[in-house]
């Protein structure tokens, strides 16, 4: 069964081949010729295949980003789905270089499972999903529901905390993969569903009636999402981590992908430092110096990537809120290239 | 003896290594040392690779707290038990829907591999149909057939269907009422034990006099009057000391009463349909194998077809039955771990789900997940073998 088959795999990774190698994840990338990206089965927003078989979302867009960075070229990726049972399995395997998987950022997970989160690319928070016609205003309504989630997520956890601290009972339904936990949601198995709120909404809208459903207003935990390597490759640690801050760092610096080229001869020594025009910043990374305008020329800026995908340019019309750049009220905020 | 005394081996040409006795135990002797050697190394190479990349290893993981809560727990289990807690409740979970799905599956694979067989066209038919239906449609999709079935045919909640005795059937499952037993129940319990003891009594009675006179005895009815008649009376003798909790809607759900989840449901009829098909071609093959002498000689002495299938070809279809079915009852036990594409939280769905997950330990893991299958399966099978040998055919 393929389901299982993944894990075990891995597994087997582990046991069988000596001394696996988890160094230089970029010469084996640039070896190969393209970069191989763990992805959500099918989030719309964030990571889904859009009605031509084309990864698109605001993950894959990240993806396509460290791609550029390499090889000047944003084609140059190929994406695993992955369910939240797989994900972190595949990425210790080496069955992929890096996970973009709206995944969740934990002291477990960065320490004890041999990864490492390069960055918050998203601050969400767990929310509640429930049908318009029950009624119901808060989340502390919800005892004796029956609500929907998917297994091995930090949200199966932070529901059984909420219930607890709030002595509510209630009853989950842990379905494995998105699809089937949405399915069961929409064909009334469950009253409520719950993840990420970012993900409710991508939900709401994949539903066969959008509109009878609605998302309540309780935010009950912290959920930093962002990309995870391997633990041990420090340089490909370091350009995942800086593919995201040239992101946010050319949105605060008003570099788009519009205007990339013309930004090169700015006289804004920031701006140069940033797309290469001064300074060797791309080798200490092991790339080429303009490796950040090959990135924006490929995907946008920060803010680009965000609206397109699943702000107002999208039908999903999230607000920037806490992900907006500190400058103007929220909390995204990236070290400076120098 | 005699004749070798007689005959001495000559010592010339004779060499250690052409002697097969020794040649067997260098061989052997071998064998266990690469074994060992390929444990070890699997086993050493497994650690540092861990170790290598950072993540945790070791069994430890199994005392921590689990933190996550699990929707049909047969044993008490809340946020503050350990994943070993997690893993016994997946793992009878697991264990109640493959032995509630080999008796449901047993049942409905004989009486359709009988129809199959049967002279009433309607009848055969309808049992090809099934067969034929079920036993070429891959299961994971039967599953998700019965699970989507269930759910869209069922309502919700509040527009559930009553049933009788307090009970409700929505999407939520089948709500039946708690029983709860006062003090003074355990004297019913105790009249249904001792009714049992009289039962088994009776049956060793009844044949043993049928042997020697021919007489028969009534044993079923009086059977079913001491089992079902005396704890009964017991019962309302004691003062009928049960409570029935009966479930009351409130809120989104029922509360109180007993919960079967439509989960279980359409895992246990997926599972146990799509099995029955495989056992009743089973059954038709071994009814098939008794010679037809068997009926009619049967027929000859007098036996109506109901008593002749039972007396006659049963028994002895059962020799060729039993090999084969183990496979399919092994079968069944293995495809219970589909569970985890339709949210029931077997072993799979709960340890090398959620807690693999939570701990990210998957090598640990998935190690227990298939030693406990394996431990399953091989028990089955060892059950299997020995009924096997009990009904084989006793050469005098």
């Amino acid at each position: 069964m393929n389901r299982a088959l993944l894990p075990s795999i891995a597994a087997a990774a582990f046991i069988f081949v000596a001394g696996s190698a988890n160094a230089a994840t970029l010469d084996d990338v640039k070896a190969k010729g393209f970069v191989q990206c763990g992805v959500n089965t099918g989030l719309l927003g964030f990571g889904s295949p859009d009605d031509q078989g084309n990864w698109t979302g605001f993950d894959v867009d990240y993806c396509r980003a460290v791609a550029a960075a390499i090889f000047n070229d944003p084609q140059k990726v190929k994406f695993t789905p992955l369910s939240t049972a797989e994900r972190f399995t595949a990425l210790q395997s080496g069955e992929i270089d890096i996970l973009s998987r709206n995944t969740t950022w934990t002291m477990a997970r960065d320490t004890s499972l041999g990864l490492s989160f390069v960055g918050t690319t998203y601050y969400d928070g767990q929310g509640f999903m429930v049908r318009k016609s029950l009624g119901i205003t808060s989340a502390l309504e919800l005892t004796g529901a029956s609500i929907c989630v998917q297994t091995g997520t930090t949200t199966e956890l932070n529901m059984a905390d909420f219930f607890r601290v709030n002595n509510m009972n209630y009853n989950p339904v842990v379905f494995e993969k998105l699809p089937e936990a949405n399915a069961a949601y929409d064909s009334g198995r469950c009253d409520a569903y719950t993840t990420d709120s970012s993900g409710l909404y991508a939900t709401r809208l994949v539903l066969t009636n959008p509109d009878e459903h609605v998302v309540l207003p309780e935010i009950i935990s912290k959920e930093p999402l962002g990309p995870v390597v391997r633990q041990g490759d420090t340089q490909w640690f370091n350009i995942g981590k800086w593919v995201f801050f040239a992101l946010i760092n050319a949105e605060e610096l008003g570099v788009t992908q519009a205007n990339v080229e013309e930004m090169k001869s700015s006289e804004n020594q920031d701006i140069r430092r940033l797309l290469g025009t001064d300074g060797t910043f791309g080798e200490g990374i092991g790339l080429t110096n303009d490796w950040a305008a090959n990135v924006l020329k490929a995907v946008g800026n920060y803010g680009e990537i965000f609206e397109k995908n699943i702000g107002s340019g999208s039908k999903l019309g999230i607000a920037r809120g806490l992900n907006a750049l500190w400058s103007k009220g929220g909390i995204q905020y990236a070290p400076p290239v120098r | 003896m005699a004749i070798e005394e007689s005959a001495p081996r000559p010592d010339k040409g004779y060499s250690l290594f052409y002697d097969p006795k020794v040649r067997g135990f260098v061989f052997q002797a071998l064998m266990v040392v690469l074994l060992v050697a390929l444990v070890s190394w699997i086993a050493t190479n497994t650690y540092t690779n861990l170790r290598r990349a950072n993540i945790a290893s070791g069994f430890d993981f199994l005392g921590a707290r689990s933190g996550f809560d699990i929707s049909q727990t047969l044993i008490s289990y809340t946020t503050d038990s350990t994943y070993f807690r997690a893993f016994l409740v997946g793992l009878l979970n697991t264990l109640l829907v493959a032995g509630l799905g080999v008796v449901l599956a047993s049942v409905v694979g004989l009486l359709v591999g009988i129809a199959r067989l049967s002279k009433n066209w309607l009848v055969a038919k309808l049992a090809t149909i099934y067969v034929e239906t079920l036993r070429n449609i891959p299961l994971l999709l039967l599953l998700l057939f019965w699970y989507k079935a269930v759910l869209s045919v069922l309502p919700s909640p509040r527009q559930s269907f009553t049933l009788p005795f307090g009970s409700f059937l929505s999407n939520r499952g089948l709500t039946l009422p708690a029983t709860q037993f006062q003090p003074g129940a355990g004297w019913t319990l105790l009249a249904f034990i001792a009714a049992i003891v009289f039962v088994i009594g009776l049956a060793f009675w009844a044949n043993r006099r049928r042997m020697a006179t021919g007489k028969p005895f009534p044993t079923l009815w009086v059977s079913l009057v001491a089992l079902i008649g005396f704890p009964i009376a017991v019962f309302y003798a004691t003062g009928s000391p049960l409570n029935l909790n009966f479930p009351e809607l409130r809120g989104f759900n029922f509360v109180g009463g007993f919960n079967i989840h439509p989960e279980f449901l359409a895992l246990l009829l997926g599972l146990s349909l799509y099995t029955a098909s495989f056992i009743a071609e089973v059954v038709r093959g071994g009814i098939l194998a008794i010679s037809n002498g068997q009926t009619e000689a049967a027929y000859a002495l007098g036996f109506r077809p109901g008593r002749t299938l039972r007396l006659i070809i049963i028994p002895q279809a059962l020799r060729v039955i039993i090999p084969p079915l183990t496979n399919q009852y092994l079968n069944l036990i293995k495809n219970s771990s589909l569970a985890v594409a339709i949210g029931y939280p077997d072993l799979v769905s709960v340890f090398s789900g959620t807690v693999m997950n939570q701990t990210g330990q998957a090598v640990e893991v998935i190690a227990i997940t298939m030693g406990v299958y394996l431990l399953i399966s091989l028990i089955t099978s060892a059950f299997m073998n020995w009924f096997n040998s009990r009904i084989a055919l006793k050469e005098r």
